[in-house]
């Protein structure tokens, strides 16, 4: 295990995350690509932490990470319930215009 | 790192990835978010190999159970058995799948070809009570703000998603000397 490896895996997972994020049309698929691009970011703060400059400082930039994914999580629900009840429905393509 | 650390690391590895690319080829949407589940499992055991042990623990945690409320959302939403009915539903996958290649070409290259400085530093002897000690000292600031951000995503995660606001319950003009409870005359949800 070195930094460069860990960086790769955690651009594969931010790569298929980004692939899930533009290619889904169900709200919570694109939620769970979201998730994996910060799955990606996590790992990749995590490498460079350890392996560059191990201060406890970077475990801190990790917590902010993980409440960054803890608010889209929640915002992601919300906004899936909100288009659920307006439009009934769940898919993105349904939800390209404004209205009200 | 021991060679036994080092194999573990590349399992957990090409784990995490191959449940990443499952989530999006799962003919179920129950299956995806189990296979996320494990993504998440496989990257927070990494980040153990890494001694982060608090971080890694909470993010085996939290993602378990954010998994199990998601799986709920799915049946609300869907309105049918997600781990039975299988589904397709994307768009642009030939586009989506062009650019998750480039970004993982640069990223990946990026990491490959920048000249990493050495380590500066050593790590604390025990990282969760350093990590503790940071966020009750020096980075007290960090959590005040994430605190209220928290608190905030919570006040407008509800607005969102009650189908009944004010206007509702006391009308347009906001003068009804009582609200309306839901169904009564006036209510518009």
């Amino acid at each position: 295990m070195t930094l460069d490896t860990v960086l790769v895996i955690a651009a594969a997972l931010f790569s298929v995350g980004v692939y899930g994020a533009l290619s889904q049309q169900v709200v919570v698929m694109v939620m769970m690509g979201l998730e994996l691009m910060l799955n990606g970011v996590i790992l990749a703060a995590a490498g460079l932490w350890w392996f560059l400059a191990p201060a406890p400082d970077g475990q801190v930039l990790l917590l902010v990470v993980i409440a960054a994914m803890t608010v889209e999580m929640a915002m992601g629900f919300a906004v899936a319930t909100l288009l659920n009840r307006s439009r009934k429905s769940d898919m993105t393509d349904m939800a390209t215009d404004l209205s009200g | 790192m021991s060679p036994v650390l080092d194999a573990v690391f590349w399992v957990l590895a090409v784990i995490s990835v191959a449940a990443g690319i499952a989530v999006f080829r799962v003919d179920s949407m129950a299956r995806a978010t189990y296979a996320l589940a494990v993504s998440f499992v496989a990257v927070g055991a990494i980040l153990l190999l890494l001694n982060l042990e608090y971080i890694g623990v909470i993010t085996i945690l939290m993602m378990v159970m954010e998994m199990a409320v998601m799986a709920i959302f799915m049946i609300m939403f869907m309105g049918m058995n997600p781990a039975l009915m299988p589904m397709s539903m994307v768009h642009n996958k030939v586009g989506s799948l062009v650019l998750a290649l480039g970004v993982f070409v640069v990223l990946a290259g990026g990491a490959l070809l920048v000249d990493w400085p050495a380590r500066r530093g050593e790590p604390a002897g025990d990282l969760t009570r350093s990590l503790g000690e940071a966020v009750m000292g020096s980075k007290m600031l960090v959590m005040l703000t994430v605190s209220p951000l928290l608190f905030a995503t919570l006040v407008a995660a509800l607005v969102l998603a009650t189908p009944r606001g004010r206007y509702d319950r006391f009308g347009d003009d906001l003068r009804a000397a009582t609200p309306r409870g839901p169904g009564e005359q006036g209510d518009q949800a």
